[in-house]
């Protein structure tokens, strides 16, 4: 059921390096269940999140095959989120930096994430129930 | 006066600065605020009992502080229940949202 606060979260880590996109995605997820509205606002090195061109990986090392691995990436912990939204009735709203995205050129997102700028992250701040600023390293 | 959410992230092992933010929950305390420090991630690793990081003896007897340390980054560690630090509590996600969406509540991630 809707709860009727939002919550925004603006993150700057790109996927696979910290423990903090586990922590935001945690935090996203329990928001979502709660029936929160959430705002993303991706920066920087977060835009590669939802890169929808992640591929899961064998372990050569470990002689593992991608079944057995069973890589997860982040791009499907989101997915996994927009879905997650549609039950409580909550809505997750995904803005990934612009400049960021053409810096990097990362383009492909999966679907649910779109194209915006600082002044999303403004509007979102001032929209929102609390604001939680996650500042990288 | 306001609830202020610290989250702390980082390993006072690592890095230098926790001990500093440990300071302002205590200074936010003394000035009549409620002040809830959640440890998360490398954060834990002070909540283990015997752990020399000086950040949890700090706030230590501080009756407006309140020490929660996120029970998924201490399984991820290895730290169970018989192993915290005094003082320190066990805090969900749940917890952690629920304390992020009452009102009027100030939050700082570290």
């Amino acid at each position: 059921m809707a709860s009727g606060k939002t919550l925004t979260i603006s993150i700057m880590d790109p996927p696979y390096e910290s423990g903090t996109t586990t922590t935001m995605l945690r935090i996203v997820d329990a928001a979502l269940k709660k029936g929160h509205n959430v705002n993303v606002f991706a920066y920087e090195g977060a835009v590669a999140l939802p890169l929808k061109t992640q591929a899961a990986h064998p372990n050569p090392v470990k002689g593992t095959t991608v079944e057995e691995q069973h890589h997860p990436t982040t791009s499907g912990f989101i997915s996994a989120l927009f879905e997650a939204a549609g039950l409580t009735g909550a809505k997750l709203d995904w803005v990934n930096c612009g400049l960021c995205v053409d810096e990097r050129g990362a383009t492909e997102w999966v679907e649910g994430v779109r194209r915006g700028g600082p002044g999303d992250f403004v509007k979102f701040a001032q929209e929102s129930t609390n604001t939680l600023v996650i500042g990288t390293r | 006066m306001a609830h202020y959410l610290l989250i702390e992230s980082r390993d006072p092992f690592e890095y230098g600065d926790p001990v500093q933010f440990a300071d302002l929950a205590v200074d936010l305390a003394g000035a009549g605020n409620q002040v809830t420090m959640f440890l998360v991630q490398n954060g834990v690793l002070v909540a283990r009992a015997g752990a020399a990081g000086g950040t949890l003896q700090k706030l230590a007897g501080e009756a407006r502080i309140t020490v929660l340390a996120d029970e998924f980054s201490l399984r991820e560690r290895g730290i169970w229940p018989e192993k915290l630090a005094g003082g320190v509590n066990y805090g969900s996600m749940d917890q952690f949202v629920d304390l992020l969406m009452a009102d009027d509540v100030k939050a700082v991630w570290h």
